[in-house]
């Protein structure tokens, strides 16, 4: 359960090695004894996902999940509430790409929209009917600031983010009846494995001030969030810069 | 809570909400039927919601929503006792009583309050130190427990276990459908108060280990949290006792037994979070410290003045905002008064703001291993959730826990697992009581989750 001011017992990671879920996790796991699911594809790095978490004190199992094998998914979100009550699932798996391969070659298109939009959505119908059996819990997906308007630079990439935030952003409403908090969060550009030796774009943040973020929002209830809050404002100006100007700014 | 249905419940506090189907328990038949239908996410009573926290929830489960419980079997005005449903309000209680000269033996801090839910948390009021909690009031009650069976039990019976663990079990026992309670007789619904402002908290301890809280029925103190310094726990004690006619003046003399309980107004669920801030309640502090008499004898107070200045605005809790907020209450042996005075400090200093600060000394406690008061002294503040909240609890946590201390269920929303173990040291005692009730723990609540009970 989440207590009065906040704190969860359980966290459930779906992209068990990302590292603003595991420093989500950290971040909790300062305050509370905390049991952590991750969900990734076995590999050394998920191993040392938990072994990460469990010298924060938390106590550690993972799951097999694929992303690209939604058949799957509704056995994997039920084996992750096995063990107990799972307070917030944080939808963490992704994959950034090689743009230009993105949108040339099709197979590496296609494997985008699976794993970044397809999963995101199966994993949510699957969440949610196991959330509302539960009676409580919240949900973080994290999207991503590429969402919000199509950039020449990293469109396959953003559509797949902005499906995956249409899709939680509805899915806010239509688990409100059902006392279950969706919050969105959207990130610009963070400091990862994901984007290294990438050049740093205006207002990066890194994974721990993501994981700030995201605690801040589930603990107000937002339903929205930006990291960082400012990025809000600057692509809430950027939607509405007209084309013919847009795709000229060195973004 | 009138429908039947899929609810998003919260405590008093408004903090962590949880969804639950919830039907009314209008009868002990249909009780003892949604008992035995009980699915595998269990069932709670739920009475007023008065509980700041989590205990009358259920995520995912079924709750019972008790106040359509409402009989009042019967009164015996000689002997004192009355036979009534669970789901009866102390507020109704008191308003029948009263015409027969009886008064409510334990009043909280609200009169909204179900007979059920005062057991099961075993409330304790003003008068705890010559008077006990709520327990040791109950001659008799009935609890359906998990085979979907009514049982009598009783405080010195064959099943005086179970009777302990239910007082103070907070629901999960069973649900307690009836029971007789002895009440107090009276002549009055008013009060003779004493009133004592103190400048500091040296000098209301001392006030109230001078030998005169004895002889006082009721005491209390609010102090205000927010002064440090030389006006740290700068406090307004208020003691007194059930007036008799001859002390009352001749305009209430008429009528002595007449129900005083104004309320004004309900709060509506309009304001905003963050209303309740530093500026407004250290300005409220202030008022309120200057406005009481220095030392005043034998003011004669109506059960609204005395008992629940806070009845007088219906809904309070609104005014906290949206965020709500949360109590906490705890207490610390004789003995400890040094801890005591630490988390004072540690309030007043944290720059968080809190406006109903009791202080209190309690008596001797009971026979149940849940039951909350103990030989000690309490302490209560009200904190809107805010930062930093969660960590000054957590240190006040550790110093309560050192001190041999311990927090209040009926209050608790916050505190971790292993602290609440160590704080109640016969909970494996009690647990043993409801494993033989209840093997399935088929009676569970967010607060029986959170805290591993």
């Amino acid at each position: 359960m989440i207590d009065a001011v906040g704190n969860p017992q359980s966290l459930l990671l779906l992209g068990g090695t990302s590292e603003i879920a595991l420093a989500t996790a950290e971040r909790y796991a300062a305050n509370r004894p905390l049991r952590v699911v991750l969900a990734a594809r076995p590999s050394p790095r998920l191993d040392a996902a938990a072994e990460r978490l469990r010298g924060a004190g938390c106590s550690v199992s993972t799951l097999s999940f694929d992303a690209q094998a939604p058949d799957t998914h509704a056995e994997v979100i039920e084996q992750a509430f096995a063990d107990g009550d799972i307070d917030i699932t944080v939808v963490a798996f992704g994959l950034l790409g090689d743009q230009e391969k993105a949108w040339t070659d099709l197979p590496t298109a296609v494997e985008l929209a699976q794993v970044n939009y397809v999963a995101a959505v199966s994993v949510g119908v699957a969440l949610s009917s196991a959330l509302q059996r539960q009676g409580h819990g919240a949900i973080v997906a994290l999207s991503s600031a590429a969402g919000e308007r199509a950039r020449r630079s990293n469109f396959v990439y953003g559509s797949t983010k902005a499906g995956l935030d249409v899709f939680y952003t509805g899915l806010t409403e239509a688990l409100r009846p059902a006392g279950i908090k969706v919050c969105v969060v959207r990130p610009g550009f963070v400091h990862t494995r994901m984007t290294e030796g990438m050049s740093a774009a205006p207002l990066s943040v890194t994974p721990e001030q993501v994981a700030d973020v995201i605690v801040d929002s589930v603990a107000k209830g937002r339903e929205q969030a930006w990291a960082p809050a400012p990025m809000r404002f600057v692509m809430s100006a950027l939607r509405h810069v007209p084309r013919p100007i847009f795709r000229r700014l060195p973004i | 809570m009138s429908e039947t249905g899929t609810r998003t419940l919260s405590g008093w506090g408004r903090t962590a909400p949880s969804t639950a189907h919830v039907v009314h328990g209008r009868s002990v038949e249909s009780i003892q039927q949604a008992v035995r239908q009980t699915g595998d996410r269990g069932v709670i009573a739920r009475g007023l919601g008065r509980a700041y926290g989590d205990p009358a929830q259920n995520a995912g489960g079924l709750v019972i929503d008790m106040p359509a419980l409402d009989r009042i079997h019967s009164i015996d005005a000689d002997a004192g006792v009355v036979d009534v449903d669970a789901g009866v309000s102390l507020d109704t209680l008191m308003r029948r009583a009263l015409p027969f000269g009886l008064w409510v033996p334990v009043l909280p801090g609200t009169r909204q309050v179900t007979v059920g839910g005062a057991i099961a948390a075993d409330i304790h009021g003003k008068n705890h130190h010559t008077q006990g909690s709520f327990g040791n009031h109950v001659l008799s009650m009935d609890l359906v427990t998990a085979d979907g069976s009514v049982r009598t039990l009783t405080p010195d019976g064959p099943e005086a276990e179970l009777f302990w663990a239910t007082v103070g079990g907070m629901g999960l026992t069973g649900v307690l459908v009836r029971a007789t309670i002895a009440l107090k007789h009276t002549e009055s619904a008013y009060f003779v108060v004493d009133t004592d402002r103190t400048a500091d908290l040296d000098e209301l301890m001392a006030r109230l280990t001078d030998g005169t809280d004895d002889q006082y029925t009721y005491s209390v103190a609010w102090f205000d949290s927010m002064s440090g310094g030389a006006k740290l726990g700068r406090a307004i004690l208020t003691r007194g006792w059930s007036a008799r006619r001859e002390d009352l003046p001749p305009k209430l003399r008429r009528d002595p037994l007449r129900f005083d309980a104004p309320q004004l107004l309900r709060a509506p669920d309009v304001f905003p979070s963050g209303l309740v801030n530093r500026a407004t309640i250290a300005a409220f502090n202030e008022v309120w410290y200057r406005k009481a008499p220095v030392h005043r004898r034998g003011e004669v107070q109506n059960i609204t003045s005395f008992f629940h200045p806070l009845d007088l605005v219906g809904d309070w809790n609104r005014v906290y905002g949206p965020r709500g907020f949360l109590q906490y209450q705890f207490v610390v042996p004789f003995g400890a008064e040094q801890a005591f005075t630490r988390a004072v400090e540690m309030i007043s200093a944290s720059g968080q703001v809190s406006f109903l600060n009791v202080l209190k000394r309690f008596g001797d406690g009971n026979d149940a291993p849940l039951s909350f008061p103990t030989p000690g002294w309490t302490l209560t503040v009200d904190i809107p959730i805010g930062p930093g909240l969660g960590a000054l609890c957590d240190r006040l946590d550790a110093l309560v826990l050192a001190a041999g201390g311990r927090l209040y269920l009926a209050k608790e929303s916050r505190t971790t697992a292993a602290a609440l173990h160590r704080m109640y040291p016969r909970l494996d005692e009690w647990r043993k009581v409801r494993a033989a009730v209840d093997p399935d723990s088929i009676f569970t609540s967010d607060l029986s989750r959170r805290l591993q009970l």
